[in-house]
Order: C-alpha cells, then sequence, then structure tokens
C-alpha cells in the first residue's frame, strides 16, 4: 500500500500531452502540454480569449480535439470505455462560470442530484450530508430550501461548489470561481477552497484572473498564450520571467497593489 | 486497497470502546449506516466511550460524518463520547463535520385533504387573475399604441417588418400546406356522403361556407397560437430571466412600447393575410378533390361557387382574424412577462400561452358567431 501511496503522489493527476483544438480555421490550441500534480492547486491564467476555458472544456470532453491525448486518474480519456470514463467523471467535480445549478431544483436537490445518481445512499445521510456540505462552503442550513433564483451571485457560487464537491471529488475544475464576487467575498472564497483542499485532500485546476487568488490560493501557476503553455511555476517564478505579458501581468498597476 | 468497513466492539473495563477499521467512504455508505444504527443502540451506562478510528484506511465526508453521527447519539448520556487515534490527514474533515448543525430537514409537501382543497381554490381564484392580466395587457398596449400615434417617430418599425417576417412570411408555406390538406379533406368527405342522396354538387356550397366563414381563419388562428404565441413567450421569458427587460426599463424604455407593440402590430397584420391564404388554398384544395374524386368539372365549380357563397361570407371570416390575432399576441405577452427564474417557470408558461390562446380563439370564434347570427350575416 505504501508503495502505491508513492506512486500516486508522484504520478500527474491530469496529463495534457500534445493537445490542438480548433473552431473552423482558427487554432485555439495549438500542441498543448500540460501536468496537473496530486493535491496542488493549479491556478490558469493568460488573456482573455487566449482559451483557458475551452482547455478546461476540453479535458472534461465538452469540447472535441483535433490531436493530442488528455490522461486524467491514469485513464486516457479517449481509448476508455464508458464504464472507466464514469467511474473518472465520478471523482471529479465542475464548477462553471455561471454555477450552471438547475434552475428548477433546489439548492438541496441540486446538491444531492450527484448523489441520487451515484450512490445508494438513504435520504436521510443524504440530507445531513447536504448541510454537512453547506456548512463546508460557509453557508446556512435554511438556504437548502431555497431555488438558484432566489440566491446571490456569491451564493450561487458557493452553492455550485457544494454541488461540484458532493460525491467528495478527488479533483475539482473551478472556471472564474471568484469573477463577480465583492473583493471581501472572493478573498472567503480563496480561503475556502485552500481549506478544502486540506481537509478534502482534493486537487483544484482553477481557472482566474484575479491575482489575489494567485498570490493566496495557489500552488503552482500556469499561463497560456498562443495557444501553449508559455510558463508554469511558482509565484517566484512567474515573476522572474521576462515574458512581455508576463512581465505586464505580474508587474503592471494592479499586481503592484496586491503585492504591496 | 479498498477493504469493507468494519465497526467492533472492544472489551475496555466499564468503558464502551468501538474500533473502526477498513474504507469509510460513500460507496460504503449503505453498510455504514447499517452498522453506525446498531452500535447506536450499545449505549448502557458506561463510564466513559470511545470511537477508534486509528485503523480506518480511507475516510471522507460520508464516513466522517457517520462517526460524527455515532459519536453524537452515544454522547445522549451523561458521558460525552470521545474520538481517539484520529490520522492528522482526517483530524480537520472530521473538525469540519462537528461543525454542523443538525437541523431537521422539512419534509417536501405530504398530501392533505385541505391541501388539495386550497389548491383547487387558489386554481379558481388564480383565473380571475388570469382575466385581470389580460385586461391590463390590453389598456397598457392600447395606451402604448395611443403614444406611438402622437409621435409616430417612436414607432419600431423595423422591430414590426422583422416580426413579420418572423411570423407572416415564414409562416406561409405550412399554413398553406395544412388548409390546402383540409379543404381535400372536406371535400373528400362531403363528396362520399353527399353522393348517397345524389347531391354531389352540394359540396361546393359547403366548402365555400364553412371555409371562408369558420375553418380557414379558427385553424390559421390555432395554427398562430401554437407557432407564433408560443414563440411570443419563450423570447419574453427568456428576455425576462436574464434581467433584459429589468436593463430596458432603467434606460427609459417602456418594454410595452418597445418589445409587445411591434409583435402585437405584426401579429394583427399578419392573421388577416394567412388567413385569407389559408382560405384560397383551402377552396383549391377543396375544388381540386372534387374535380379528381367527385368528378365535378372546374368550370362547373367556380360557378356553383359564385352562386353559394357571397361577399358577406367573406367578410365575416376576415374580420374575425384581428381580433384573434389580438387575443393570441395578449395572451402570449402576459405569460411572457410573468415568467420567474427558473427554465421550468418558461416551459409552464409557453404551454399555457399556447393552450389560453388556443381557448381565448375558440371562446372569441363563438362570440363572433352570435353576434353574426343576430345581425343576420
Amino acid at each position: 500500500m505504501a508503495g502505491e501511496a508513492q506512486r500516486e503522489t508522484s504520478d500527474p493527476i491530469i496529463r495534457v500531452r500534445d493537445i490542438t483544438v480548433q473552431f473552423g480555421a482558427t487554432r485555439v490550441l495549438d500542441g498543448l502540454n500540460l501536468d496537473v500534480k496530486r493535491g496542488e492547486i493549479l491556478g490558469f491564467v493568460g488573456p482573455s480569449g487566449a482559451g483557458k476555458s475551452v482547455l478546461t472544456r476540453t479535458i472534461i470532453g465538452l469540447v472535441p480535439k483535433v490531436a493530442g491525448s488528455i490522461e486524467v486518474f491514469g485513464v486516457d480519456l479517449d481509448s476508455s470505455n464508458t464504464a472507466q470514463r464514469r467511474n473518472v467523471e465520478r471523482r471529479w467535480g465542475v464548477l462553471f462560470q455561471q454555477g450552471a445549478l438547475f434552475s428548477s431544483l433546489t439548492v438541496r436537490q441540486n446538491i444531492q442530484f450527484p448523489m441520487r445518481e451515484y450512490l445508494r445512499v438513504s435520504q436521510r445521510l443524504m440530507d445531513e450530508i447536504t448541510m454537512a456540505k453547506l456548512t463546508m462552503v460557509g453557508l446556512k442550513p435554511e438556504v437548502a430550501e431555497r431555488f438558484p433564483s432566489e440566491l446571490s451571485g456569491g451564493m450561487i457560487k458557493r452553492v455550485a461548489l457544494a454541488r461540484a464537491l458532493s460525491l467528495d471529488p478527488d479533483l475539482v475544475f473551478l472556471d472564474e470561481p471568484t469573477s463577480g464576487l465583492d473583493p471581501i467575498g472572493a478573498g472567503d472564497f480563496d480561503d475556502l477552497v485552500r481549506t478544502l483542499q486540506r481537509t478534502l485532500g482534493l486537487t483544484v485546476f482553477m481557472v482566474t484572473h484575479d491575482l489575489d487568488s494567485l498570490y493566496t490560493a495557489c500552488d503552482r501557476i500556469a499561463v497560456l498564450g498562443n495557444g501553449k503553455i508559455i510558463a508554469a511555476g511558482s509565484i517566484a517564478d512567474m515573476q522572474a520571467s521576462q515574458h512581455p505579458w508576463l512581465r505586464q501581468y505580474f508587474h503592471g498597476k494592479r499586481a503592484r497593489a496586491v503585492m504591496t | 486497497m479498498n477493504s469493507d468497513p468494519k465497526l467492533e466492539r472492544i472489551a475496555k473495563g466499564n468503558a464502551l470502546a468501538l474500533c473502526a477499521t477498513g474504507t469509510w467512504t460513500a460507496s460504503f455508505a449503505p453498510v455504514l449506516e447499517r452498522m453506525v444504527a446498531d452500535a447506536e443502540k450499545l449505549a448502557g451506562t458506561p463510564q466513559s466511550i470511545f470511537i477508534d478510528v486509528s485503523e480506518v484506511a480511507k475516510l471522507d465526508t460520508f464516513g466522517a460524518w457517520l462517526i460524527e453521527r455515532l459519536r453524537r447519539s452515544l454522547t445522549k448520556g451523561p458521558v460525552e463520547a470521545q474520538i481517539a487515534g484520529l490520522s492528522a490527514n482526517y483530524s480537520s474533515l472530521v473538525d469540519e463535520v462537528r461543525r454542523v448543525r443538525a437541523t431537521a430537514v422539512v419534509d417536501g409537501g405530504t398530501v392533505t385533504i385541505t391541501g388539495m382543497l386550497e389548491q383547487i381554490g387558489r386554481a379558481v381564484a388564480g383565473v380571475g387573475g388570469t382575466v385581470a392580466g389580460l385586461v391590463d395587457m390590453l389598456g397598457a398596449v392600447l395606451a402604448a399604441g395611443f403614444r406611438v400615434l402622437i409621435h409616430p417617430r417612436s414607432f419600431r418599425l423595423t422591430s414590426t417588418v422583422h416580426h413579420m417576417e418572423q411570423v407572416c412570411w415564414r409562416a406561409v408555406p405550412i399554413i398553406v400546406l395544412i388548409t390546402f390538406l383540409i379543404g381535400c379533406i372536406i371535400a373528400q368527405q362531403g363528396i362520399f356522403h353527399f353522393r348517397r342522396f345524389g347531391a354531389d354538387i352540394f359540396v361546393v356550397d359547403m366548402l365555400g361556407v364553412l371555409v371562408l366563414r369558420e375553418i380557414g381563419v379558427l385553424l390559421v388562428a390555432i395554427m398562430v397560437a401554437g407557432r407564433s404565441g408560443s414563440a411570443y413567450t419563450a423570447e419574453l421569458g427568456s428576455m425576462k430571466m436574464r434581467e433584459e427587460i429589468d436593463a430596458l426599463r432603467t434606460m427609459g424604455f417602456d418594454p410595452i412600447e418597445v418589445l409587445v407593440l411591434p409583435r402585437m402590430m405584426a401579429l394583427v397584420l399578419a392573421l388577416p393575410i394567412l388567413a385569407f391564404l389559408g382560405a384560397m388554398a383551402a377552396l383549391y384544395g377543396g375544388g381540386l378533390v372534387a374535380w379528381l374524386y367527385g368528378g365535378v368539372e372546374p368550370e362547373a365549380f367556380l360557378l356553383r361557387l359564385r352562386d353559394a357563397i357571397s361577399i358577406d361570407h367573406f367578410i365575416v371570416g376576415i374580420v374575425k382574424a384581428p381580433v384573434m390575432a389580438a387575443v393570441i399576441g395578449i395572451v402570449a405577452c402576459v405569460e411572457g412577462l410573468a415568467v420567474q427564474g427558473s427554465a421550468e417557470s418558461l416551459g409552464q408558461h409557453t404551454t399555457a400561452s399556447v393552450v389560453k390562446g388556443i381557448f381565448f380563439v375558440i371562446v372569441m370564434d363563438g362570440v363572433f358567431a352570435i353576434f353574426f347570427a343576430s345581425i343576420g350575416m
């Protein structure tokens, strides 16, 4: 068992190789390589329209790729059969940019939806776990019976995170989790992601524009540009980089404000 | 790596000690729940209670919560249960779960007789609300119409033309096809039954009167309610959901003037045109069947038709069209603006729009029939 644990920590949880994605004649991702290590929070940045969301959606399988291979939990998603794929999907959770909560279900039903589908659990346990998840993401139990249309933007993000976490996944994808939140709310959310990552042993793949998140929440940062990863490493590596976009991003007016 | 979870009691003098082993995760939840329920009965009056979790191989929120549940139910007596042997990896998870307040979840509505009666009462009262909503919208549309008459420059011509294309021009093929087929069927059935009395030729009278007075306009109105009424409701409803209507309002535009009036105008102009085309297609279809199936030559058909119908029949039919269009448009816009935040609500209101639209079209048709009968047209 010790050997297995050893192997698991050294193996990347997501291994993306030579991914090419094309929409019509525009090539969005061009031979991109990326590894995400087990247990880390990877911040994924890049200019608007560079294809950050496209890469996330390609890994999850929502956007078809022209070439390349994607391995998640050591399973090649192209050559896997349905059962293997299901198994992988059960072990990841996705937080979409707009939350993507099911608007006709209450918060409780939203969080219980994946459990109902994948687990054979009594209603009592599901209700209790729902309350536990709501507490974890910092919401009051009263929220459970509300509909998504009755929630504020920040609450929607939190409920969506609770739904993404409902099956205790090993990996979560967060697509701009702090966009549209006030700075205090965004800071809380970063802390929340950090805490949950520690408590549940999560691996987090986070697309973000938020410099604060990069400084406070992320272990490692990958930068997308021209359809490739132009840099990957710690925040110190990013600041030391000579790449013009990176220099502007990490030494601009807003970045200086964050650092001081 | 995954081993079956176990919960065993170990003798430890006066203390109650439970030892948890194996994988405590969601996939074993049913087994875990049963074991925990069994263990909860072990209470007794021990001096101290321990739950030893040092042998647990894997723990997730489900497992952690069940251990916490067990701890809480064993604590009922004077002695507090302790969790022992917690590894550093899992201690924060267990701490997190400990913060959870177990709240009784409200059970989603049991069906009672009073509840059912209440629902019926609300539905009946809702009918009054529906009518009030329609009248309200009619008033708002008329008011917007007068404002536009006074300031003709504020009329949205482009939008009206766009909706004309959607509800009129693009509807022509399907409307013509269906009314043509209905004309064929009426003629065929007429000939089939009239032939027994040797009254084949009277099929022309029946076809002419029926198509021009009733079927042409009614059928077209029902199809427009299904085709364009639903589209109006869905368009306005999704604009409402995305706060686009609120945005218009804050910019100083009246949603009725910008969104509803052009749609109403388009529909009121479109339905008479479509009803006319539909009536012609039905007459053509009927004539074709009368010729091919009943042996009525086209010349004889036209001659007979000229005798059988007068301009009154045509007017009776076509006068109804704009009124029905207004009813369909108002119902569709009221429903569209009543959509709430969820996708389900959008679906419900779109359905309601079509159902109510068709219902009111038929009611209007009945009212017109009584009116025309009493003035002798």
